[in-house]
């Protein structure tokens, strides 16, 4: 690890300010993947922001009469996973999040330092995608399907501060992932929803970045089953291939994972 | 089970109080007065000429202290590793052994060779400080796949070794073998991969090297498995120092499973550089130094035949291996491919003649040695894959098979076509109890059930052997150690009647404070916790050879008995003096000293009590009471047994799901069973992640490290791994005084050919190890493909 300054605001504005004026600064939310980064000296950062004492990102609410859930950037995967109020909202989502990595990765990992990193086999990308939420920074709210831009990239300015992410409550949701054996990121990840703004399916590990799968959406329209997806390929063209699994591997496992995530959707 | 606390019962660890509560005391624990910090900078190429290295820059930095590189270590005289086993190849060379110094003098033969080292008064600023050095790097083309490496063209990594080739050894009748091969009814053939595997123990390797020029002597803190051997390595070979000014002490070590048996790069050089900086100079390995630099396990490819007769019976085998050695040839890396291997081919069958040739080569990779098995697993994964496969084809049931071939009770001792000489043995007993506890009957109405939810269900047997205790010294010596196998004991009364036991042998997890204990606290009569065990420190102990390839009751142990038995003797002299009676009445029960006949007894605390306070003693006798065994074996001790493992596999992703687990092993007398029931199943998990989940990949390219952390390398978890049942039986072991064998390695031994076996026969293809789940959704597609 190299030398950086160390702050710890404690509020979104002196965050922003903070980042806004370092050379190079860093926000530090969870440190699952930034933390390690540093200590093998892969980044160097002048300034590390640290967003672990601002209180109001830790908020967990509803709003719009229940119909919207407002995670808190620096939730924990593990506060995420053990909330009322999200498993009576979104089951799927706690599942979800009760699955990434390990115990001690959902004890510090957070739901704005994944998305803000948005590594291509990440679980939460496939969440946000999959249920159409938006993402609330410190002055303005990014749709999902806008906010994830393509591998390790977000539409994210710099010295912008993710605040939280509002999820629409959909009727019905799944997830169904299959994990990297040795560090448990997705090889595949398929979220699928239903609600008010119709049927969404979106995966997340199979590509460089999450994508959805209109045809799947277009079938379980008509037939929310796990029947209905029988036949429907994903294309291996454009898929991740690497030692765990290939491409051709990968867009199998986009079908029995969606089959799968619907059925738990139930 | 016995209650109490004597040989045969459960007795909890005395040393897991330390351990679970964070008290343990391991090497990166110990911070020694004005120590500083050494970083290594590893070579980022897999082969390449160095054409400089210009270090100033570094040297000027905050904080270093200095930095050595190779030519430093030259001037002084440093030697090579070397490699402590001689194996004669086929045309009655000695293997090729070309130099490996500590650190690189001229080129780098693997990613993270040693390039240079420095120290500097923080870790933090010696890695700056490295990032400094300048080396001037001419690259190579590299290889890292050991069935090339023999091949024209194929980049040479030393020039002492001429294709590569480190040695082509055989062993056994060619000529025999090739004839019942031509005149078989049925020959089947397989070919198999042995992956290659990073040993991963939980405490990395880590070393503090300090110079006392007082008194011209240096200490070694080390993760070693064998402080004496790594000692005596060190000051013979490499550093040229005597012994008596060198001491290594080994505290608590994490777990070894091979890996810390050898004299590394790192220790050598924080030893040698506490001299040049006059300060202690300590290093521990980062985890990604770990999956570089330790010593790899296995990395074989084998093409093997079994012949057979109408009715199965084994006429002959032969096996072609090549065995990937790495870049340099480390401590014992020559004998695991050979004699660790080859002689262990015959399994528990009556084969008659078997033939093995293997070529060991070197290549761009790290070097490989023993990992827990050592050979053995290798062998077993060769001899069971091929029967298992054997019996497919033949249309007989594998265990009816292997019955038709096992070495019957009668028959021992038995001598094997590939030298070794079996002491003793109930094959047929442990498949059988192993047949019941895995239900074999009801498998094939759980095979039913599995097909009608969409899965596919498989069975495997693995009925392993495995020879350990390696020994004995004049045997070794005669194929090429370099060394003696023997063990050490000094049992030594303290006059309040608690004993200290110094032993050779070492404990990195095994628990041999509790099985010691026991077998001492069983033997003199007192209680366990008047029972110390002192090991892992050349200060304290008598020279001692450490602990590998399950030998540490089976030899150590039988050391302390030896040792024990010789203080009953001396202690029934005391006593007899002073219960005024003959020594030939004198017995020893239970911790008292009786006179036979009579209800005279002295406790064995009053005698020595006597012995350190001599006012009423044999005039003759010396005083004290301790005494020292040396134990050197007679022959290996040879556990067995059969595992039988159940698969079930889900097609849509290839995901094995292991359903059911029997472990019937012979470790002969048991002394803590608890103990042997985890080193089984600690075993078990690591063969069960060689055959489902490790494998160190390298590029075949660059020669970088694909698997080089646990974001790819995929260690087995708890979620992996079903309850397993484990049962035994008793041989007890004819030739040492304990009737014990070793427990250590048999669960890593038996593990992958189980597993491998079960696999393939629920997807009616063959796959290699490691079965990751694309491997095999692959070929259950290809299966239901055909099937279609």
């Amino acid at each position: 690890m190299y030398n950086f300054n160390y702050h710890r605001p404690l509020s979104v504005d002196e965050a922003v300010a903070l980042a806004g004026g370092a050379p190079e600064g860093r926000l530090l939310a969870g440190g699952q993947t930034l933390i390690p980064t540093l200590k093998q000296r892969l980044a160097n950062p002048t300034d590390l922001i640290d967003l672990g004492e601002i209180a109001e990102l830790k908020q967990l609410s509803t709003e719009a009469d229940g119909g919207t859930l407002v995670v808190g950037a620096m939730c924990s995967h593990a506060s995420v996973a053990a909330s009322d109020m999200v498993r009576a909202a979104i089951p799927a989502l706690a599942h979800l999040a009760d699955g990434i990595g390990d115990a001690q990765v959902r004890n510090l990992g957070t739901i704005g330092g994944s998305i803000a990193n948005n590594d291509p086999a990440a679980d939460y990308p496939a969440a946000l995608v999959g249920l159409g939420a938006s993402v609330r920074s410190n002055h303005r709210e990014i749709a999902a399907e806008e906010f994830f831009t393509g591998m390790f990239e977000t539409a994210l300015e710099p010295a912008e501060v993710i605040s939280s992410v509002a999820f629409p409550v959909p009727s019905k949701a799944g997830y169904a992932k299959f994990a990297n054996p040795a560090s448990r990121y997705a090889i595949v990840g398929v979220f699928v929803s239903q609600g008010g703004d119709g049927v969404r399916v979106a995966v997340t590990g199979a590509g460089p970045s999450v994508f959805r799968v209109p045809a799947m959406e277009q079938a379980l329209a008509s037939n929310f089953s796990a029947d209905a997806l029988e036949g429907i390929a994903v294309d291996a063209g454009a898929l991740n291939a690497d030692l765990h699994a290939s491409a051709e591997y990968r867009a199998h496992l986009v079908g029995v994972m969606a089959k799968r995530a619907v059925a738990a959707a139930g | 089970m016995p209650e109490g606390t004597g040989i045969g019962a459960a007795v909890r660890r005395k040393e897991d109080q330390r351990f679970i509560t964070g008290k343990g005391r391991y090497t990166d624990d110990i911070d020694r007065p004005g120590q500083v910090y050494a970083h290594f900078l590893r070579s980022p190429h897999a082969h390449a000429t160095v054409k400089s290295i210009d270090s100033s820059a570094a040297e000027a930095c905050p904080g270093v202290i200095a930095v050595f590189t190779g030519k430093d270590m030259e001037a002084d005289g440093v030697g090579s590793l070397p490699c402590g086993w001689t194996v004669t190849d086929k045309h009655g060379e000695p293997h090729k052994a070309p130099p490996h110094f500590p650190l690189v003098r001229d080129k780098v033969r693997y990613v993270g060779d040693h390039v240079a080292m420095v120290i500097a008064e923080t870790l933090a600023q010696a890695v700056d400080a490295a990032e400094r050095i300048e080396v001037d790097y001419e690259e190579l083309p590299a290889n890292v796949d050991g069935t090339k490496a023999p091949d024209s063209g194929t980049p040479q990594v030393h020039e002492e070794a001429p294709a590569n080739l480190c040695y082509d050894w055989e062993l056994g009748d060619q000529a025999a073998v090739d004839a019942a091969i031509a005149g078989a009814h049925h020959v089947t053939k397989v070919k198999l991969v042995n992956n290659r595997l990073i040993p991963n123990a939980i405490e990395p390797r880590a070393a503090i090297g300090e110079y006392d020029s007082g008194t011209d002597s240096y200490t070694l803190y080390s993760t070693s498995q064998n402080p004496h051997l790594l000692r005596l390595i060190l000051c013979a070979f490499v550093l040229g120092l005597p012994e008596t000014k060198v001491r290594v002490i080994a505290p608590d070590v994490g777990g070894g499973f091979g890996s810390k048996i050898y004299c590394y790069a790192e220790e050598t050089a924080c030893t040698w550089a506490a001299r040049k900086v006059e300060r202690p100079v300590k290093w521990t390995a980062a985890r990604s130094e770990s999956f570089l630099a330790d010593a790899h396990g296995r990395d074989h490819v084998t093409h093997a035949e079994l012949a057979m007769d109408e009715n199965g019976k084994f006429l002959a085998m032969k096996v072609e291996t090549n065995a990937n050695l790495g870049a340099y040839l480390s401590n014992f890396a020559t004998c695991v491919p050979t004699y660790l291997y080859a002689t262990l081919l015959a399994g528990q069958y009556t084969t008659p003649v078997i033939y093995c040739n293997v070529k060991a080569v070197f290549t761009n990779t790290a070097p490989v040695d023993a990992y827990r098995g050592a050979g053995r697993p290798e062998a077993t994964y060769v001899v069971e894959r091929l029967v298992e496969r054997a019996a497919r084809e033949m249309g007989i049931d594998p265990a009816e098979l292997r019955k038709r071939n096992f070495v019957p009770d009668d028959a021992f001792p038995y001598q094997t076509p590939v030298a070794l000489t079996y002491d003793s043995g109930q094959y047929g007993l442990a498949m059988d109890e192993a047949l019941k506890l895995a239900d074999y009957a009801g498998y094939a109405a759980r095979k039913q059930d599995s097909q009608s939810r969409g899965k596919l269900r498989g069975i495997g047997f693995s009925a392993y052997i495995e020879a350990c205790g390696i020994a004995p010294s004049a045997v070794v010596g005669s194929l090429g150690a370099g060394v003696g196998l023997w063990e050490s004991a000094c049992v030594r009364f303290n006059a309040t009647g608690t004993v200290s036991v110094f032993t050779g042998s070492h404990s990195h997890g095994q628990g041999h404070e509790t099985t010691f204990s026991q077998l001492v606290s069983d033997t003199l009569g007192i209680p366990l916790e008047n029972v110390e065990i002192v090991h892992g420190d050349t200060g304290a102990i008598p020279m001692g050879m450490g602990t590998y390839g399950s030998r540490s009751l089976a030899v150590g142990g039988s050391a302390i008995s030896k040792a024990c038995d010789k203080i009953i003797e001396k202690g029934k002299q005391i006593a007899a003096h002073l219960m005024e009676a003959s020594v030939d009445d004198v017995e020893f029960e239970a911790g008292n000293f009786v006179v036979k006949g009579t209800d005279k007894s002295k406790a064995m605390g009053e005698v020595a009590f006597a012995a350190y306070v001599p006012h009423n003693y044999p005039e003759d006798l010396e005083p004290g009471l301790e005494e020292n065994a040396f134990y050197d074996p007679a022959n290996f001790t040879y556990p067995a047994g059969t595992h039988i493992a159940e698969v079930e596999i889900d097609p849509d992703t290839g995901v094995t799901e292991i359903v059911n687990w029997v472990a019937v092993d012979d470790f002969g007398k048991v002394v803590n069973p608890m103990i042997v029931e985890g080193q089984v199943h600690g075993g078990i998990a690591q063969g069960v992640g060689q055959a489902l989940l490790e494998g160190c990949v390298y590029d075949p390219g660059s020669g970088q490290l694909i698997t080089g952390s646990y974001m790819d390398y995929t260690m087995p978890r708890a979620g992996d791994l079903p309850s397993f049942k484990v049962g035994m039986t008793e041989t007890p072991c004819p030739h040492n005084p304990l009737g014990v064998k070793g427990c250590g390695e048999a669960g890593a031994i038996a593990a992958p050919a189980a597993l491998m076996n079960a696999i393939t026969d629920a997807l009616g293809v063959e796959i290699d190890m490691p079965a990751n789940a694309e491997k095999v959704w692959r070929a259950a597609q290809s299966q239901r493909a055909a099937a279609e």
